[in-house]
């Protein structure tokens, strides 16, 4: 990654290495879960994460405290953390930060509490409702159970929220700021004010199907999840022996500036951030094996982004999988979810299927990885995510030759 | 309502809100140091209060209240 420009020339930062992963998603607990949910097309009805309890981590006081999102949210970072093997001992507690991410944060508890206002009056909303609902909750409660004392911070770009969460963590590392850092992101808002709010702007699927790139796609499905990543200082990594699954080799943020919720049609500020993402890792497109698409499944979303994939790599060069046929879309948690999958896509030498694509739109110039997984060619993924406001995020997942 | 049958409506909502175990709701517990109760615990526990006996208790009254027993006291004396 780039830390800065010195008279001209870019200057390298520290190499973070991916130690740690976590997941959950519609598949299930857990990034194993997650990637055997995308190979073989299965995943819960109701896009919830099937068997989460949050008894599982928290106390019973807590449980009630915490709203859903920054449980989930926490599922993911723990596991990842595990995953890990970090020891207290490996950690300087000042020099270990938490970046996590989330679209929305607390509505369900805002929702809920809403309810009790009108229905039971002023007196009886919950002394917890500012610290369940903000949406850095998620966050606080990764760097409180850690003990972690270094960045503990929260980005909100809606869809992109993850994506940017797992940059700026990167980053941390790269600059020296830390030697060790939890990125992702996570959402919960199955809620029914929610649902009417994206049903009425007409994003989500009428069918409830998600088929991204389909040409019968009519939206997105939402879910609830969350991805997790532990990054480290390639050094510090490599002295305690940990497993290094690959990777944070760039990254990169740009803005369409164009409309609130349409992204641009010629898709110019997703292609901008793409190539910006593979100059930060100093590869050229033609070492990107794979590109983890946003895929959402709205009509305009992914047009837009293989316009956007088209006009910088050309026509049909590099395999596109879109995660969400099976996820469906939990957006601040889904550029981190996706981040998970790239490490698994790199680790097992297989790329999955976009699920539920039957017949790829004629518009699409992509090559979409349909029905059956394709081997990976080269171990290096850019892996895609935009949300409303114009947000684009990009990240670039590998393994160096 | 007898003073036992208020404390056994109290000692449910003190269950219930603070997650301790029944036992634990005795009148010489104190909430922070016996009961691990911070003030919005407090402020959740007079919520139940209020509701499950239908009362209002004003902030300032809660001015010095920190155990089982004063909080059942201020509560029994507006039945």
């Amino acid at each position: 990654m780039i830390i800065g420009v010195n008279a001209g020339t870019p200057l390298r930062g520290r190499r973070v290495a991916i130690v740690g992963i976590g997941a959950v998603s519609a598949c299930g607990i857990g990034a194993q879960t997650l990637f055997d949910g995308l190979m073989s097309g299965s995943f819960s009805e109701d896009r919830r994460i099937p068997g989460f309890d949050p008894q599982d981590y928290f106390g019973p006081k807590e449980v009630r405290r915490i709203d859903r999102f920054a449980q989930v949210s926490f599922a993911a970072a723990m596991e990842a953390y595990e995953d890990s093997n970090l020891s207290e001992r490996d950690v300087d507690v000042e020099r270990a930060g938490v970046i996590f991410g989330t679209g929305i944060g607390g509505m369900t508890t805002l929702t809920a509490q809403q309810m009790v206002l009108v229905e039971k009056g002023a007196n009886r909303v919950t002394p917890f409702l500012a610290p369940m609902m903000m949406p850095n909750a998620g966050a606080a409660q990764i760097a409180m159970r850690l003990g972690w004392q270094g960045p503990a911070e929260t980005v909100t770009t809606a869809c992109a929220a993850g994506t940017h969460s797992l940059a700026s963590a990167a980053r941390l590392v790269a600059t020296g700021r830390v030697d060790v850092v939890i990125g992702g992101g996570g959402e919960s808002v199955m809620d029914p004010v929610t649902y009417a709010g994206f049903g009425n702007m007409t994003a989500l699927s009428s069918s409830g199907v998600s088929r991204p790139f389909d040409v019968n796609r009519d939206g997105f499905v939402l879910s609830e999840g969350a991805g997790a990543l532990v990054l480290e200082d390639m050094d510090h990594a490599m002295a305690r022996g940990a497993k290094i699954y690959g990777e944070i080799l760039g990254a990169a943020s740009t803005a369409d500036a164009f409309h609130i919720t349409a992204p641009r049609a010629d898709g110019a500020g997703a292609r901008r951030c793409m190539e910006l993402a593979l100059e930060d890792a100093a590869i050229t497109k033609e070492e990107v094996g794979h590109i983890n698409a946003h895929g959402t499944s709205t009509p305009l979303n992914d047009q837009a982004e293989a316009i956007a994939i088209t006009a910088l790599f050309g026509q049909g060069t590099v395999p596109v999988t879109s995660a969400k046929g099976v996820t469906g879309h939990s957006l601040g948690g889904a550029g981190a979810i996706e981040a998970v999958a790239s490490v698994l896509t790199i680790e097992s030498g297989l790329i999955p299927p976009t699920i539920g694509l039957e017949t790829l739109d004629p518009d699409i110039t992509l090559d979409v990885v349909q029905g059956e997984a394709r081997k990976l060619e080269q171990p290096i993924i850019l892996s895609n995510s935009f949300g409303f406001g114009g947000h684009n995020g990009c990240v670039v997942i590998g393994k160096r030759a | 309502m007898s003073d036992d049958a208020a404390f056994e409506k109290f000692k449910t909502c003190a269950v219930e809100v603070l997650q301790v175990s029944p036992e634990a709701v005795v009148k010489e517990a104190r909430f922070a140091d016996d009961l691990d109760a911070d003030s919005l615990d407090l402020v959740e526990l007079v919520m139940a209060l209020e509701e499950t006996f239908d009362i209002t208790v004003e902030e300032d009254e809660l001015e010095g209240v920190e155990t089982i027993g004063q909080a059942f006291d201020l509560v029994n004396a507006k039945l």
